[in-house]
């Protein structure tokens, strides 16, 4: 029996598509994320990465070097003290690079928003953010949830039309 | 081996200190004593075979606030061995509170004063490494001091 593939391309073996369709899923079936963990956001991450809830079934691979990674979940609370080093982590990453901000705490601050003389108030205020997923902690699911909502971003980017360059003409506007 | 009951405890601090005041309703047993007599009294309690304090589980620093004008260090003192605790006070003045550093009697004192330090800016005399051990080091101010405002922003972050 012919696999799905075999069945519908055996003709030739030629696919016409879109350079922005192949890049931008080629891109989002193998985002690799960086093993970066800040509080206990990080333990739903990582039960994100366990056999129940398999990250890995979206191309997605822990990576231990910024240099590698894709995607930066930054999960838990960012302090003052670890601003540096996720602003320098995000200055690291290649282009293309996107933000996953998990929980409330790297949201707005969380529970810290009154009080917390220690925490930055968002992540947001050091680096770009792309999806924002809400939950204290969130669950595996809704950490799918919004890495498939980065997904569709993703898909809907264009070669044409940068990001980088729409933000510079929108600001200057 | 029988551990020391708190009477005798009472009276071996008091021989030492001088003066040791006991805060009541506490347990463990609480005493108050001098700040000058902080490094005599330790040194007495980790060395006499009866009672063997040979462990300091915790140090905290509280902040009575301006109007009390007063701060406090409090020392959890443990024995291994005779399973008894103690709790020792000292009370510091509000303006540049200073007090001798227990690190020369137990190593774990190390990172505990760094941290009251830290917190409230009570200075820790020889202590061997004196520095914020929880916030940045170019952090301004100490935060758990009742009367703490923190900065507008921290190298160009707003703070709120």
């Amino acid at each position: 029996m012919k696999g799905l593939l075999d069945q519908q391309f055996e003709n030739g073996g030629v696919i016409i598509t879109k350079v922005d369709d192949l890049l931008n899923w080629s891109r989002l079936s193998s985002l690799f994320p960086m093993t970066f963990g800040l509080a206990c956001c990080a333990i739903e991450f990582m039960s994100t990465g366990s056999t129940v809830y398999d990250m890995d079934r979206f191309g997605m691979v822990p990576r231990a070097t910024p240099r590698q990674s894709d995607v930066m979940i930054v999960s838990g609370t960012v302090t003052f003290k670890m601003a540096d080093r996720i602003k320098q982590l995000y200055e690291q990453m290649a282009e293309p690079r996107y933000v996953i901000s998990m929980g409330s705490c790297s949201n707005c601050g969380g529970p810290y928003w009154q009080h917390g003389y220690h925490v930055v108030k968002g992540v947001d205020r050091i680096v770009p953010v792309d999806v924002y997923v809400p939950g204290c902690p969130p669950r595996p699911e809704a950490l799918i949830g919004g890495i498939l909502k980065l997904h569709e971003k993703i898909r809907n980017e264009s070669r044409m039309k940068p990001t980088a360059l729409e933000n510079l003409i929108d600001r200057n506007g | 081996m029988i551990a020391m009951d708190n009477a005798r405890l009472i009276e071996l601090v008091r021989s030492v200190a001088g003066t040791a005041e006991e805060v009541k309703n506490t347990t463990p047993l609480s005493l108050s004593i001098d700040a000058s007599a902080l490094i005599l009294v330790c040194e007495q309690l980790h060395k006499n075979p009866e009672t063997y304090f040979d462990m300091l589980t915790c140090v905290t620093g509280v902040d009575n606030g301006p109007e009390a004008n007063t701060m406090e260090v409090i020392y959890q003192l443990y024995s291994i061995p005779f399973n008894h605790s103690l709790m020792l006070k000292v009370i510091l003045p509000r303006e540049n509170p200073e007090i001798e550093s227990v690190t020369s009697i137990w190593k774990s004192a190390d990172w505990l004063e760094r941290e009251v330090f830290d917190m409230f800016g009570i200075v820790f005399k020889n202590h061997p490494d004196l520095r914020r051990i929880l916030m940045p080091a170019d952090w301004n101010g100490y935060p758990l001091r009742k009367d703490y405002k923190h900065e507008e922003t921290y190298r160009g972050i707003k703070i709120d």
